[in-house]
């Protein structure tokens, strides 16, 4: 059994109740943080520990705490990002529905050493009934002396809220989820200026993951150098990974970083192996952003290594044959998966959603929508494939924020890797697999 | 369908725009603006009327473009009228995998509707979404609040029936959502 930090208690009955969580030992860290530590000391523990944000993009915790400005007499906020908005993903809904208080915990921790008197957790609106979840467990935090004024004692005062959105997987990019919470529509900031210096409202914010935050509990509890004896080189600690697709055992599981990708793929810890005895054909590693690769490539580097569940191992080849580790989606497909049709599920993903800001995303990825529908319609040429490769190279790198890469990335490497599958689309359309997955349905009949 | 009426917001509703206001800095209370459109939205028949979205404006003080321009970038903002219950079933790639196309296809079989339409008797309205966060529980659909997950076409069956026997319009802000907001 790999440590757990996160979900050591997730299975506890009434874990997410206040009584049951502070038997546990919960909101220790706000305690030991607030009353023994110094904000700065905290922020060294954190960069000692080598946490990376879970919510994408894997930059370091510690560092970017460290870049956020303290003009005097301007208030700081921290604002956790509970968008969870990328397909495939669906670990922090786990966390905060399980385990509520971890995340307030964190919140409150964290807010000490950032110096923010006020929080935000802004929450994406279909997850309403997390939201009532979470403001319980902010209920039972303030009862009990955890927010409010002068917790403790100590002198320091927090107030948290939770701030439910609307629909809009743009709202997870940061500055959009700022100017939403401004409440306005989600259109990302041009940076910089960085959150850092003018974040919510102009002052200094720090935007994190839930996962981020609610590891920052077990790195003050048992200190940074604990936290990074786990994992392999600069993937320090455990990560949530939310795995689905046609797996045995879909969920969300927490691994330490570092165990292969096969054993996270065929364990019975884990996914289990592939459903009905079929074999694999692709993962998308790390949410609908990230590189697809065949199963080759996902289980060995092309250096014939094992493929290990670390942002530098599933990063290895770099996109000519890695991928990333992102949000942690893993989304695994078997041998009688239509390559295409997942793709254009994803290009119409992109495309409602881009905010319409940039005219390479607004546009590309409309015409890349119906550039694939055309394509499994069975009107498809060979032309339209590198039409299609043509318009992502053409959005990537062009747009104010990073949702050109995430629409581009993924037709980039669908074609990279399955070109063979596009050209006999479009030059047999008979071929074109009228993809029915009963399997679930079936079972359950 | 243009409702010409001015709507007001029952006091219960404004005493709790108020709260949402309190949680910001002073002066920046536009910041409720989403929160109060979803309690608008149930308390308006499930839709955002033009009135509606004065309602809000005039709630927080703000220009009504500021709320118009809000209420049309947002997907759970409905701008014209749905049925009772709204289906909403994701389609996005895991749940396209375990099936989200056959279940969508049985939905409108059963319903005799197309995705976006809304059946004649004004109970349900059938809609298809983007990934929910639910992937691992797919195939999915959110109707109101309730996330219903791991479906089958007799659990549709099932959860349909009951929804139609009871007859209430589900929002997003069912589970006493407003009382503690
Ligand atoms: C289009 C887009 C969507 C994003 N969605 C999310 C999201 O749903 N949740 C999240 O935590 N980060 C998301 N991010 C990343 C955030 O911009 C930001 O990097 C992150 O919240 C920082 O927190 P972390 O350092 O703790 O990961 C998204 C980024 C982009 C470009
Ligand atoms: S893909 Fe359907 S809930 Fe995520």
């Amino acid at each position: 059994m790999g440590k757990k930090l996160l979900l050591k208690h997730d299975n506890i009955p009434g874990i997410n109740t206040y009584e049951v969580y502070r038997q546990r030992g919960g909101y220790a860290s706000v305690e030991k943080a607030l009353k023994t530590m110094t904000p700065e000391v905290i922020v060294e523990e954190v960069k000692k520990s080598g946490l990376r944000g879970r919510g994408g993009a894997g930059f370091p915790t510690g560092m970017k705490w460290s870049f956020l400005a303290k003009p005097p007499g301007v208030p700081r906020y921290l604002v956790c990002n509970a968008d969870e908005s990328e397909p495939g993903t669906f670990k922090d809904r786990y966390l905060m529905e399980k385990i509520p208080h971890l995340l307030i915990e964190g919140m409150i921790t964290s807010s000490f050493a950032l110096g923010a008197n006020t929080s935000y957790i802004y929450i994406r609106g279909e997850y309403f009934y997390v939201a009532r979840v979470l403001e319980k467990a902010i209920e039972e935090a303030y009862a009990n002396g955890w927010l409010g004024e002068n917790i403790l004692g100590t002198g320091f005062s927090h107030h948290c809220y939770v701030q439910v959105g609307a629909g809009a997987y743009i709202c997870g990019e940061e500055t959009a989820l700022l100017e939403s919470l401004e409440g306005k529509r989600g259109n990302p900031r041009i940076k910089p200026p960085f959150p850092a210096v003018a974040g919510l409202w102009g002052c200094p914010t720090v935007v994190n993951n839930v996962e981020t935050i609610a590891a920052v509990v077990p790195i003050v509890n048992d200190g940074g150098d604990e936290y990074a004896k786990i994992g392999i080189g600069k993937s320090t600690g455990t990560k949530l990974i939310s795995a689905s697709g046609h797996i045995n055992k879909p969920g969300v599981y927490e691994i330490e970083l570092g165990i292969p990708v096969e054993e996270f793929i065929y364990s019975e810890q884990y996914c289990g192996g592939i459903r009905n005895g079929k074999k694999m054909k692709a993962v998308v590693a790390g949410g609908s952003s990230v590189p697809i690769l065949p199963a080759d490539l996902i289980l060995k580097t092309a250096k014939g290594e094992p493929r290990l569940m670390t942002y530098e191992s599933l990063g290895d080849g770099g996109f000519q044959t890695g991928t990333m580790l992102g949000s942690g989606g893993f989304i695994v497909m078997d041998e009688d998966t239509s390559i295409v049709k997942n793709l254009y599920t994803f290009a119409r993903f992109y495309h409602h959603e881009s905010c319409g800001q940039c005219s390479p995303c607004r546009e590309g990825t409309g015409w890349m929508e119906k550039i694939l529908h055309k394509i499994l319609d069975g009107h498809g040429t060979v032309a339209d494939v590198d039409l299609l490769w043509d318009i992502q190279s053409n959005i990537e790198g062009k747009t104010i924020c990073p949702l050109g890469e995430a629409a581009a990335w993924p037709v980039a490497a669908a074609i990279r890797h399955f070109r063979a599958e596009f050209e006999e689309y479009v030059k047999n359309p008979k071929s074109i697999k009228d993809v029915k997955h009963y399997y679930r349905l079936r079972e359950k009949v | 369908m243009v409702n010409n009426k001015n709507l007001q917001f029952s006091p219960e509703s404004l005493a709790l725009c108020k709260k949402i206001m309190d949680r910001y800095p002073e002066g920046k209370h536009k910041s409720a603006v989403i929160p109060v459109l979803h309690i608008a939205q149930s308390e308006f028949d499930g839709w955002l009327s033009v009135p509606a979205m004065d309602a809000v404006a005039a709630a927080l003080n703000i220009k009504p473009i500021e709320v118009y321009e809000v209420a049309s970038f947002y997907s759970m903002f409905n701008l014209r009228p749905v049925g009772k219950c709204t289906i909403e079933v994701c389609r996005t790639s895991s749940c396209w995998l375990m099936g989200a196309e056959d279940i969508v296809a049985h939905i409108e079989k059963k319903l005799g509707i197309k995705d976006g339409q809304t059946s004649a008797d004004g109970m349900f309205t059938l809609k298809t979404v983007e990934c929910l966060g639910s992937c691992g529980t797919a195939p999915m659909m959110q109707i109101g609040a309730s996330y219903h997950e791991n479906l089958t076409f007799e659990k549709v069956d099932t959860i349909l029936d009951n929804y139609k026997s009871n007859g209430k319009r589900k929002t997003y802000t069912d589970l006493d959502y407003k009382n503690t907001l």
